[in-house]
């Protein structure tokens, strides 16, 4: 046979049907389900009559709309409470697990996937959000879809999809220090833009990429659709088993082996070529701050806020000037100057048991800014657990940080947790459009790290800078 | 699914790139468990001041594209959140096509998905329709059946379509019954994965 990448070896592996000139039926190994993008397709399934096709592949929980307030205090918007319940009472009609608000393992279900062991390598995985491309850090092909593809998987465990194209993302040097995963994907996403992989599935491979954790590679993976990417990807390796090894649904004994036996098969062979291969230095990676209004608008945190004109293209120029109205802000203006009033560390880029620590070692010792509005928000129930068996939400207290319950949160605001109009936020979420956090509201996209520099110096900062330092009362 | 054949309308042109979905329609709007009804907030931080009066500014609002059917717009439209209620929003508010140089990968499934027709022309031709479309009373003609665009000012331009896509929109059908009708192909998938990978369930 001749050399396959890992996309390809997974793609075939999953053909339930190929028929000359149509789209491939491709089976689906597991679907995640939240409570936003399914009510509709629950209803249209009972109008058709149809059940389920594999409730034991599918997986519900509560993350989008829930508050992140203290979980004895009841919700309080009727609409928000409306499509829980639906959920839940979809759940129990059709017999598919559910982590529901009570449940310890509830959580943002691209947290909670890995964390239970659900995201195995080698395997497809959808869901009804765009950020489902997380689940390809284990190496699996895992993109998110429209409501009535949930239905449609939902009914058939499958999806009738046209196979896209392969890029692979080489990153080439190691990450200095004081950068992360989250520096890096925005990195990527400045260079190559917010449809620079439309129509592509990409694969990362290079030294930078295999010397990240599981956190770090799902923060990559996370973000690859706001380069417009169907899905991104990372080989599984001995990091990625580690990481799978125990969980509740990982294989166990015997199964173990086998698993991890054919998941070193499926890595890219020697000889395969990619659709398009585009390569990226880490080396000279600095901290990086999105200036606009789509996550590819970035700049390194020493750098200044851009002129317009400086734009050649008239729709990246038009586009430019509408992003700076927008967010306030003056070209020429040098980053560290820029001024916050919110501070949001969580979300399925950045609320893992890694991010809250990087966050912490900035926090400890230290205060947020007079003026300055910080929360922490676990990405589930378990890394709340987790951080608070390691005494890191003492530190976000003491440092005058909140610490909430789990859940998407302000990343896209659809529970209590927005901004203001006006008010702007250092958040290590995903996207920074248009009223994403709250009409009105301008979000500036970081890492953990610089996002609690930001809260502690209540402007940006180069967080090297504050490492340099050392902590405060460490 | 309704189907989607021809359509002759008002033009509107909305000259912007990377429109997202957030921006068709914002989160605040995404908690009804209704698949009706969105229309009215579609575009809702664009289409109202912060103060919750229409915008007078914002394309929409302006009386000459009241009734619009087609909306053409910048390179990227669609990106971001998966959230199907964005072509929800734009159906309902009584679009049936949109022209753009290229959209978002999910949000492109997503219009087929509810009889709306996204057509792509390359970047010259929507900024020419753009153009034409800030005249009143533009009116362009999508024929999905031909695969052409055009008006009555000499311009006829074709658009490529996946032709399955193309048929089914044609006709209007379910996807998931024409999925169902290979029951035996999946079933025999899934015997075959249930022996070689006994761990997947």
């Amino acid at each position: 046979m001749a050399p396959r990448t890992m996309f390809e070896k997974l793609w075939d592996r999953h053909l339930v049907m190929q028929e000359e000139g149509k789209p491939a039926l491709l089976y689906i190994d597991l679907h995640l389900v939240h409570e936003v993008t399914s009510p509709q397709a629950f209803d249209e399934l009972r109008m058709a009559g149809r059940p389920v096709r594999r409730p034991d592949l599918t997986v519900a929980t509560m993350d989008h709309n829930v508050p992140t307030w203290d979980r004895a205090l009841p919700m309080t918007d009727e609409i928000s409470i409306r499509q829980v319940e639906a959920l839940q009472r979809n759940c129990e009609a059709f017999g598919i697990t559910l982590y529901d608000l009570y449940s310890p393992r509830q959580g943002i279900v691209h947290v909670i996937g890995p964390e239970l062991g659900l995201t195995q390598p080698g395997m497809t995985i959808v869901c009804g959000d765009s950020h489902t491309s997380t689940h390809g850090a284990f190496g699996s092909l895992a993109f998110g879809i429209g409501t009535s593809e949930v239905e449609h998987v939902l009914a058939t465990q499958c999806l009738v999809q046209k196979k896209p194209k392969s890029m692979e993302v080489r990153v080439t040097g190691a990450l200095p220090p004081g950068t992360t995963a989250k520096d890096l994907i925005l990195g990527i996403i400045g260079q190559i833009g917010t449809d620079g992989a439309t129509g592509y599935v990409i694969e990362y491979t290079g030294e930078a990429v295999r010397s990240l954790s599981m956190e770090g590679r799902m923060t990559i993976c996370n973000m690859t659709i706001e380069a417009g990417a169907r899905a991104g990807m990372i080989a599984p390796d001995e990091i990625t088993f580690a990481y799978v090894k125990g969980r509740p649904h990982a294989p166990q004994g015997e199964a173990w082996e086998e698993a991890v036996a054919d998941w070193r098969t499926l890595t890219t062979d020697p000889g395969a070529t990619y659709d398009r291969v585009i390569e990226f230095d880490a080396t000279r990676l600095v901290p990086n701050v999105s200036w606009g209004t789509n996550p590819g608008q970035v700049i390194p945190v020493d750098g200044v806020i851009p002129d317009p004109t400086g734009f050649a293209d008239p729709a990246q120029r038009k586009a430019a000037e509408a992003a700076l109205a927008y967010m306030a802000l003056t070209p020429g203006t040098p980053v560290s100057q820029v001024k916050v009033d919110r501070v949001f560390i969580g979300s399925c880029t950045n609320g893992r048991i890694e991010d809250l620590r990087a966050a912490a070692a900035v926090a400890r010792g230290r205060r947020v800014a007079n003026g300055v509005s910080a929360m922490v928000v676990p990405g589930s129930g378990q890394v709340k657990l987790q951080a608070e068996a390691e005494g890191l939400h003492e530190v976000f207290l003491a440092a005058g940080f909140e610490w909430r319950e789990a859940g998407c949160s302000m990343c896209l605001g659809m529970n209590p947790d927005i901004l203001q109009p006006g008010e702007r936020c250092a958040a290590t979420s995903n996207r920074n459009f248009e009223g994403r956090q709250g009409k009105g509201g301008r979000t500036h996209l970081v890492s953990p790290a610089m996002a609690a520099a930001a809260a502690i110096a209540g402007h940006f900062v180069d967080v090297r800078e504050l490492m340099a330092e050392g902590g405060g009362a460490a | 699914m309704n189907p989607f054949v021809t359509e002759t309308g008002l033009a509107v042109p909305l000259d912007r790139v990377n429109v997202d979905t957030d921006a068709i329609i914002p989160k605040q709007f995404l908690k009804r468990i209704e698949r009706t009804g969105f229309g009215q907030f579609l575009f809702y931080d664009w289409r109202l001041t912060a103060e919750g009066a229409p915008n007078p500014a914002f394309v929409l609002n302006q009386p000459q594209y009241a009734g619009a059917t087609v909306l053409i717009a910048g390179r990227n439209f669609g990106s971001g959140s998966s959230r199907e209620h964005a072509p929800w929003a734009l159906a309902d508010y009584g679009f049936r096509a949109i022209i753009a140089p290229s959209y978002a990968d999910i949000f492109y499934n997503n219009c087929f998905q509810n009889g709306l027709l996204p057509v792509v022309l390359p970047e010259e031709t929507v900024a020419e329709l753009m153009r034409r479309a800030a005249q009143p009373g533009y009116r362009v003609t999508v024929d999905l059946q031909s695969c052409t665009v055009s008006d009555d000012q000499g311009l006829s331009v074709p658009f490529t379509v996946d032709e399955f896509r193309r048929h089914r929109l044609l006709h209007g059908l379910d996807e998931i019954g024409m999925t169902l009708q290979h029951e035996g192909a999946i079933t025999a998938y899934e015997s075959r994965r249930s022996s070689r990978m006994p761990h997947l369930g």
